[in-house]
């Protein structure tokens, strides 16, 4: 017999409720019983972070973490990072600037990851930040674009902040 | 992955009855409980989520040292500013680990309890044998591909390696694990496989790490941990080595030293004859070269591993010279 059970998540702002059973990931939540497929199964066993989004604004592997788990927690997704009138997140529009993709799947882990990895301050140089974007793999060999678009979207948010200040 | 029951615990006590259940395993960070699971390696019928528990995150340091709760992720001790002035080498075993993203997931506790890479292990389905998973199977690495194998601590029965980064750095300070209101050191935490690799450590069901302490010591506080690997980053290691150097006060004289060794052995590696040999000598290279080679006393190759034989004393050894430098210390 097949258990389901009942969860309430909030995803990008919005709360959702859905029955799956209590084995299912939150990247199988997320692309098979919320259409949010954004978030892309890569290697489905936490080592390429493709999957990656964020709980309570922290980085995470999506495939690794039950549904069950964050209920109550905070979850944003690739779809959720966009400005209101839809403009795009600066670390997207830096990643176009810097074609800093080929096939486009690891695409959306790769600015979960980037996005997080500016917040937590650890894009100071293009060695730490291809130290702290190793989670993420990108087959293409799109590396260096995405090191030159982190380095940049980082650099930007450094200006912002010091303009703010 | 086999269909199996959620049950967040509410409360320690909660979450101890549900883990005497029959079948039930804990969730803490789940990087282990689910990968493995998704492999078939372990199929639970009651996961018990702890994570829900908010008394067991603290970091806590102080003259004595430092406790840390079992909860904690590795990203916030990484970060935590006391730990890194305190433990550089616990800081850094914990950075040079997993990625980002799995540093802000995995706990502590469950850190400790990381199953090895073992591919035999990891495929139930392309390889039987297996004692650890099914004791009295046999073991499919020995006579296999075994480049990630151990070379200290292993038996008839099993080589894998324990993967770790953290516990290695534990077991040099003289860390404790504290299992509610036991407390056990972690060199006797980890158990050798012997005719029993199916069990790894002295938790018995139902028992629930709460947190982790580290005595403080002029060693600690000048310490280093070391991790060379088949790429720059996000990979187990070939070799490593946590190592902390106190020096008497003519500032050459190595009063207390403490070596560890991890991706080589069964558990996390105290190389204790290292120790004794440098204690109470000054270091130049060739007495730390010397030093270095002892740890690989009893050493056991299978071929594929063969070059740790060599690789992890000189892992040691540019350790020691590293710290030794950087304190002043080395002729």
């Amino acid at each position: 017999m097949t258990r389901t059970i009942h969860l309430s998540l909030d995803i990008n702002g919005r709360r959702h409720e859905l029955d799956v059973e209590p084995r299912v990931t939150l990247l199988d939540a997320l692309r098979e019983h919320l259409a949010l497929t954004g978030t892309k199964k890569g290697c489905d066993q936490g080592q390429c972070g493709a999957c990656t989004c964020h709980v309570d604004g922290k980085r995470v592997l999506s495939c690794l973490t039950l549904a069950a788990q964050v209920e109550g927690r905070e979850i944003t997704t690739i779809e959720g990072i966009t400005g209101e009138n839809g403009d795009l997140h600066p670390v997207q529009a830096a990643f176009i600037e810097h074609d800093a993709f080929q096939c486009g799947y690891c695409t959306p882990g790769q600015i979960m990851s980037a996005v997080a990895c500016i917040r937590e301050g650890h894009a100071g140089s293009d060695e730490e930040i291809r130290e702290y974007m190793s989670g993420n793999l990108c087959r293409c060999g799109a590396y260096n674009s995405i090191v030159a678009a982190v380095r940049e979207a980082a650099q930007a948010t450094v200006k912002e902040k010091m303009e703010v200040a | 992955m086999r269909d199996f029951s959620y049950l967040r615990a509410t409360s320690a006590d909660d979450a101890q009855k549900a883990a005497l259940q029959a079948g039930a395993v804990l969730l803490a960070g789940g990087t282990t409980l689910l990968d493995l699971a998704k492999c078939g390696v372990t199929e639970p019928e009651t996961v018990v989520d702890i994570t829900h528990l908010s008394s067991l995150d603290g970091i806590a340091v102080d003259e004595g040292g430092a406790t840390i709760g079992a909860l904690a992720r590795m990203s916030e001790v990484a970060d935590h500013r006391e730990i890194k002035a305190a433990f550089p080498a616990v800081s850094e075993s914990l950075s040079l680990a997993a990625s980002a993203q799995l540093r802000n997931m995995a706990t502590m506790g469950g850190n400790l309890l990381q199953r090895t890479r073992c591919s035999y292990f990891r495929e139930p389905g392309v390889f039987a044998a297996c004692n650890k998973r099914n004791p009295g199977s046999g073991c499919s690495a020995i006579g296999g591909v075994t480049r990630n194998h151990a070379i200290l601590g292993t038996s008839d029965a099993c080589i894998a390696t324990y993967p770790g980064d953290l516990a290695v750095a534990l077991v040099a300070f003289d860390a404790t694990v504290e299992i509610g209101s036991r407390r056990v050191p972690v060199d006797d935490f980890f158990l050798l496989p012997g005719n029993t690799p199916d069990r790894e450590t002295v938790l018995e069901k139902g028992d629930i790490i709460t947190a982790i302490s580290i005595p403080a010591s002029a060693a600690a506080r000048n310490s280093t941990y070391l991790k060379v690997r088949d790429r720059q980053s996000y990979e187990f290691a070939a070799a490593s080595a946590a190592v902390g150097l106190e020096f008497e006060a003519d500032g050459r004289t190595v009063r207390d030293i403490r070596v560890a060794l991890g991706g080589v052995a069964t558990k996390p590696w105290r190389a204790r004859a290292v120790e004794q040999a440098l204690v109470g000598k000054a270091l130049d290279a060739e007495t730390v070269e010397k030093a270095s080679s002892l740890a690989m006393e009893g050493a056991v190759s299978q071929g594929g591993n063969h070059y740790k034989i060599e690789l992890a004393p000189r892992v040691i050894t540019r350790a020691i010279e590293q710290l030794g430098l950087k304190v002043g210390g080395l002729a």
